[in-house]
């Protein structure tokens, strides 16, 4: 187990700098001049010149990657060009926005779908399946940023049980926080649920068909035991994939949502970071959300180890 | 009975003052579009600084009042020499900072020094190019000395980008600003809101609101269900044209449709042929036809303009009917011109839904007389670098949103590639002479050349869709300067 562990491991900080590289180098030719835009078309060129000395803009390429790889070794981010902020501060901020609300959409996609997935799988074929089936569907074609309005048509503007939009900040208590991000992450959760419980449902069928199963049927198990113990742990296996893939894309994909509850996220920092040309704060969070994707895989992998013994000793 | 009437009055007073001291809020939350990069007005051309802090936390010279005009500030009064060279400011003694210290002239010097400086990172630089110097004669007098006579010195002090700061905190301003109106900076949540409260040591009257939030909502549908589920009041600039009728129906609401300072224009590139061709230039105009646009691209909110210059102002000329809508005109000076073929070219459109819904259907109005535009969407730095700095264009469109801007047209290499020797001295004497009716006549001249030329298609005045509470009092109808002055903002009930 260990030796694999190292292996995936090695693997993730090689893939982590060449992340790097690729996101510094297309960031480098992106078009524009990010002292002109903070300035505008009214400002001098002098105004900008100097503007361009203080963020560092006219140093070599290679000497700023270096210093930027470097700093961030140290855990330092830089500078955001537009908010002049510590980097490292902004992105703390928005971590704890995201990560809670990705968490709790996780948590509530998971709860719903696992359970859902086992149920039709136990009815496979019976009308309660295909219903089940076509609702979930309807979940996956629902485009989220629809169903974000709708649930605030109705929770926020009719029933006015919670806000429609924003995040009051961790300081003004837990509650009215996670009041807020209770609508945002249902919006969230629906088409990852429905996606889920599919995937349960179909890996568990096709476990369910294997020779081991009929042998623990035919060994005369009652058909919950064979169900409960000895199919659904094997087909655990692609449903921590997507699992693993959900929580990637819903720290770093819910700009939509954030944009329609207009919460203070990872996502949208990095979308007004692109269009102040604020480069270090694009670079330094793309970076940061590629160690978070590359992190859950190697986890996820891990994951698969425990719940699969044989590929513990497979040489890769 | 002098006496009674006074008392009479004081009763009244009093009852007023102690029932809405029980009844009335005195908060508010306001929705912006877009956050600032910071909140250092005189660093930073974003509009969104000045339309948290102007008026509101920091305070110049002068300000500009709802109406557009020049009004006292932080200097009580003024004396200008005969020769409109010296400009003597007498500041309020009793101004002070936030951080408690106290105004003096030594500021001022400062703040025109660093705006005006070699080190200078101020976006309008240009405002402060006519000072020769400026000096504390004592604590409460400052003297301004221009290089040359400046009608427009006292407005220019009233800019966003001339507050005046202190030197001790000046650098600070960006995160945590400290001026001297009459709300005082508390919290900016980066991404989601920036609170400021009513300052006690405020030179002036006191405002009524205690707290004033200003919440950063993006998305035009969100905005909308922010204002019908309460989570804030007001929203001077709703970017929804969309819901506007949808609010006006609603009695919980006041619809205000104001002006802005921005003149939507189809910007014309006068150097690069065969725009610089002034019969293709007038084709172009009468092939516009300014109301559909308005109406397609803004949902019909928005003034038809004849020229570069916005219809709420005074010396306003009504120059739309020059260039009226006529295809069949437009074909026909295309023809003298020589391009009886048609013309090809570009039309960079940036961002905003006012270029790009916009230029569909410019595009499409273009076609029918022979002039086929390709369209080439572009993010603003693309523009900035292109458009505005390479000349690289052809036809662009872009709200120019600075308040009375005409004088762009006089500047040299600017990216209109115009120049009109007449047109330039009229905007010289402009800027030399003080007297308001002399300077109304230059502007009426200066309205007039540009339309004569056609310089640039002039499309529309930019509206101010403004959605507020009905009890909501006192927010600006217009945007005469980017500003959400909350210094005379009260709540009814």
């Amino acid at each position: 187990m260990l030796a694999y562990a190292a292996r995936r491991l090695t693997a993730v900080l090689i893939t982590l700098l060449a992340a790097s590289l690729i996101v510094f180098a297309v960031l480098q030719i992106v078009p524009g001049d990010p002292a002109r835009l903070m300035l505008g078309i009214n400002a001098t060129q002098d105004a900008v010149e100097n503007l361009r000395q203080q963020l560092r803009l006219d140093d070599p390429l290679h000497i700023r990657y270096l210093t930027w790889l470097a700093d961030m070794a140290r855990g330092d981010f830089g500078n955001s060009y537009t908010y002049s902020v510590p980097v490292r501060e902004l992105i703390n901020e928005r971590i704890m926005v995201s990560v809670p609300l990705a968490l709790m959409a996780l948590f509530l996609s998971t709860c719903v779908a696992i359970p859902v997935g086992i149920f039709t799988a136990s009815r496979h074929g019976t009308a309660t399946d295909t219903a089940t089936m076509a609702v979930t569907q309807f979940g996956i074609a629902i485009p989220n940023f629809w169903f974000a309005l709708l649930l605030v048509y109705i929770f926020a503007i009719t029933l006015r049980w919670v806000p429609a939009g924003g995040f009051p900040g961790w300081q003004a208590g837990a509650g009215p926080a996670v009041q807020s991000l209770i609508l945002p992450s249902i919006a969230l959760a629906l088409p990852q649920a429905a996606i889920l419980s599919r995937i349960t449902r179909s890996a568990l069928l096709d476990t369910l068909r294997e020779d081991y199963i009929r042998t623990a049927r035919a060994k005369g198990l009652p058909a919950g035991r064979v169900l409960w113990h000895h199919a659904l742990r094997n087909a655990l296996i692609p449903v921590l994939t997507i699992l693993g893939l959900q929580f990637a894309f819903l720290l770093a994909g819910t700009i939509i949502i954030e944009n329609v509850f207009y919460l203070p996220g990872l996502g949208r920092l990095v979308f007004q970071a692109i269009q102040q040309l604020d480069l270090i704060v694009v670079q330094s969070v793309v970076t940061l959300l590629v160690a978070a994707v590359i992190t859950v895989n190697f986890l996820v992998d891990l994951a698969y180890a425990w719940a699969d013994p044989r590929l513990r000793s497979q040489k890769r | 009975m002098f006496t009674k009437k006074i008392l009479t009055t004081a009763v009244a007073t009093s009852i007023w003052a102690t029932s809405s001291a029980f009844a009335a809020r005195t908060d508010l939350s306001i929705g912006m579009v877009l956050e600032p990069p910071h909140l250092d007005p005189t660093a930073g051309a974003a509009a969104a600084i000045d339309e948290i802090v102007y008026a509101n936390v920091f305070e110049g010279l002068t300000r500009i009042g709802r109406d557009g005009s020049v009004q006292t500030a932080l200097a009580e009064s003024w004396t200008i020499s005969p020769d409109g060279l010296t400009y003597t400011f007498n500041l309020r003694d009793n101004a002070v900072f936030h951080d408690g210290s106290s105004l003096d002239a030594l500021d001022v010097v400062f703040s025109l020094d660093r705006a005006r400086g070699a080190e200078s990172t101020n976006a309008q630089k240009a405002l402060f190019d006519a000072i020769e110097s400026v000096e504390a004669k004592n604590d409460d007098t400052v003297i301004v000395t221009l290089s040359r006579p400046q009608g427009s010195f006292l407005y220019n002090m009233g800019w966003g980008d001339a507050v005046i700061v202190a030197p001790e905190t000046a650098e600070g301003n960006k995160e945590a600003p400290i001026g001297t109106g009459p709300f005082k900076f508390t919290d900016w949540a980066k991404g989601s809101s920036v609170t400021l409260e009513s300052f006690d040591n405020y030179w002036g009257q006191a405002p009524s609101l205690e707290t004033v939030t200003f919440r950063f909502i993006p998305d035009a549908a969100a905005a909308t269900s922010a204002l019908l589920a309460g989570d804030v009041q007001a929203f001077p600039n709703l970017p929804a044209p969309e819901s506007i009728p949808a609010f006006q129906a609603d009695p919980r609401f006041t619809v205000v449709i104001g002006s802005t300072e921005g003149e939507t224009i189809l910007s014309t590139n006068n150097g690069k042929p065969p725009f610089d061709n002034i019969l293709v230039r007038r084709a172009i105009a009468h092939a516009i036809d300014r109301q559909a646009i308005i109406d397609g691209a803004m949902f019909g909110l928005g003034t038809p303009i004849g020229s570069h210059f916005a219809p709420h102002h005074p010396a306003y000329v009504e120059l739309v009917e020059i260039y009226p809508y006529d295809p069949e005109k437009a074909k026909m000076l295309l023809d003298q011109a020589g391009f009886a073929d048609g013309i090809k070219g570009t039309l960079k459109l940036p961002p905003p839904s006012y270029a790009r819904r916009g230029g569909e259907i410019i595009a499409s109005q273009l076609r029918e007389v022979g002039i086929d535009m390709e369209i080439v969407p572009v993010e603003w730095s693309q523009w900035l670098d292109q458009v505005f700095k390479a000349k690289d264009y052809d036809l662009t469109i872009v709200s120019h949103t600075e308040p009375n801007d005409i004088g762009i047209y006089a500047r040299d290499d600017y990216y209109f590639d115009y120049s009109n020797a007449a047109f330039n001295e009229v905007i010289a004497e402009l800027d030399r002479s003080a007297d308001e009716d002399r300077r109304y006549e230059l502007f009426r001249a200066a309205q007039e050349i540009l339309t004569e030329d056609a310089v640039n298609g002039f499309l529309f005045q930019l509206a101010k869709n403004g959605v507020w509470d009905a009890n909501l009092e006192g927010l600006w109808e217009n945007s005469p300067i980017q500003a959400n002055d909350m210094t005379g903002v009260r709540w009814s009930q």
